[in-house]
């Protein structure tokens, strides 16, 4: 019954937004945007030696965004930093960073009291593991979370079996404790654990590591799944056959830069559609597409070059590489950071 | 020289379950073998009894090198590749405490790694996985080594550092004529670097 309530609301809350969209903005878009991420810079402040403090640039100048019914992925090596992006996002990045830019949610701003408003609501994470259950505390009861009496009780509960029983968790799972889930009964907890109030976008920090070939299926097609019923994904992952699997759009981490942001139809045959070097390389360098072998290494965070954030690795940088960091730019729909790309196309 | 599991066991404390039962597995010196499973089958297992680091009374069968039990002190022939490189690394020893106290690891292997002689005051939190997964490689190449057991050695890695590392390790291994074991889920990594596949499965009788 509340599900349904929440639907109707939903629908005629989507409804007026629509209108609203189209009559202020007039944009004819079939989907609308959820999340809008613009020049998001976030820095650590550290002590170095005694109480000399030193700004550590993690993530720089970040655009993204996330419609409904879409899946953009966040493809970057681990320790990258990406997960910042879904902690920043939620509102719940430490103390000591310190974030820039702009974030809005459905045109709204999103500053931290309106991330706090949202989180766990219309905004959902769906975790890395099942270390972030608590424990001590059977599945259900952690699901339902705070109730106020009896009957709202046996509302949530109503509810939260509803939700379960659609990813195939029997009665029994309810019971059960955090170590007694199996890997994929875990994966199926946490997707409807973030699925129970019905948000309209997922954050997926790294669900498929460590799981084998079924789970990692399954995974992926819940994920489909919840933008088929129109909501935002944003997947944040290092493994680029699980983002190629599923994702609308990826864009590539590299060095806190966001390098590109390809469709996936671009990862095919033999990558002549990426257009930054370093994409081309990632898909080059997997095993089914030849295991070629492209030298160096990421840049440390506070030791980045002056110019482009790759051009020590590529193989036809320029005077204007090494000494201006190119901006994101949008060539033929996708977005590029990278001056030969833009050359190429505006000759 | 062969390295060689023979009528191997194992299972759980107290549990029924056998989880690897009667399994054979040879791995010969210049072979690179790979293994595939899937996830708890048994895999990690098999590597830690293969490479000693699972205590005798806990499994049974024979691990044997040229016919010869495994000597209990000394440098370990058979060295073992973890999949988490920061989990193997003491997080208050820098990185050049770590990789010396294996060996004496030469210059040009260093600079061959493409390690910075920066990253060897760091420590190992200031590294990313893929820089750590260089330290924890050459570390395990002392010319004493034979045998070298790679259990998912690169699945926290993106795709090129992933095939930088395996260049290098396939590299001195053929060099130094040794034999590896590459242990993955990952059947198009296994099926472009090594030169027989075995599924434990097949191996495996439980």
């Amino acid at each position: 019954m509340i599900e349904s309530e929440n639907m109707k609301n939903k629908n005629m809350k989507s409804e007026n937004l629509e209108s609203r969209n189209i009559t202020v903005t007039e944009k004819s878009e079939e989907s609308k945007e959820l999340l809008s991420v613009s020049n998001i810079s976030i820095s650590f402040l550290q002590y170095t030696k005694g109480l000399r403090k030193n700004l550590l640039k993690v993530i720089s100048d970040l655009t993204l965004s996330v419609s409904s019914g879409e899946i953009v992925a966040i493809l970057g090596s681990s320790g990258s930093g990406k997960s910042l992006l879904a902690h920043a996002i939620l509102g719940i990045l430490p103390n000591n960073a310190d974030l820039t830019g702009e974030m809005t949610f459905e045109g709204k701003e999103l500053d931290q009291k309106f991330k706090e408003k949202l989180r766990g609501k219309e905004i959902a994470l769906i975790p890395q593991s099942v270390n972030f259950l608590d424990p001590l505390m059977k599945v259900a009861d952690q699901v339902i979370g705070e109730t106020v009496d009896e009957e709202d009780k046996k509302a949530k509960k109503a509810h939260q079996r509803e939700v379960f029983e659609k990813y195939g968790l029997d009665e029994k799972v309810d019971d059960l404790y955090p170590f007694q889930l199996s890997g994929g009964m875990a994966r199926r907890v946490l997707v409807s654990t973030a699925l129970l109030q019905n948000p309209k976008l997922v954050i997926a920090d790294e669900p498929t590591p460590g799981l084998d070939d079924v789970a990692i299926q399954e995974t992926l097609n819940n994920i489909k799944q919840m933008a088929a019923e129109d909501r935002g994904v944003l997947l944040i992952t290092h493994d680029i056959n699980a983002a190629l699997k599923v994702a609308d759009k990826i864009a590539i981490f590299y060095s806190g830069y966001v390098i590109e942001i390809a469709n996936v139809e671009d990862f095919t045959d033999d990558g002549e559609n990426l257009i930054h070097p370093y994409t081309r390389a990632l898909y080059k360098a997997l095993p089914q597409n030849g295991f070629n072998l492209y030298k160096g290494h990421q840049p440390f965070h506070g030791e980045l070059p002056e110019g482009c954030v790759y051009s020590d690795r590529c193989d036809q940088n320029t005077d204007s590489c090494m000494k201006i960091n190119p901006d994101l730019r949008e060539i033929e729909g996708k977005k590029v950071r990278c001056h030969r790309g833009h050359r190429k196309y505006s000759r | 020289m062969e390295l060689k599991g023979k009528n191997i066991n194992f299972k759980y404390g107290f549990s029924k379950k056998w989880i690897l039962k009667d399994l054979n597995i040879s791995l010969k010196s210049g072979e690179i073998k790979g293994l595939i499973g899937d996830s708890g089958s048994g895999k990690s297992t098999l590597s830690k009894i293969l490479s000693g680091y699972m205590e005798e009374k806990k499994f049974k069968g024979d691990i044997t090198i040229d016919g010869l039990k495994p000597l209990k002190s000394g440098f370990n022939p058979v060295q073992l590749i973890f999949q988490h490189p920061e989990q193997t690394m003491n997080p208050k020893w820098k990185m050049k405490d770590i990789l010396y106290e294996s060996w004496d690891v030469t210059e040009d292997l260093i600079e061959e790694f493409g390690i910075q002689k920066s990253w060897l005051n760091r420590w190992p939190n200031e590294l990313s996985g893929g820089e750590l997964q260089r330290f924890a490689v050459l570390r395990a190449l002392s010319p004493n080594t034979q045998f070298l057991i790679a259990d998912e050695m690169t699945t926290m890695l993106d795709a090129v550092t992933q095939v930088q590392i395996w260049d290098l390790t396939i590299k001195i291994t053929k060099q130094r004529n040794m034999g590896m074991l590459i242990v993955s889920h990952d059947k198009d990594l296994i099926d472009t670097i090594c030169d027989d596949i075995v599924y434990l499965n097949d191996i495996n009788n439980v």
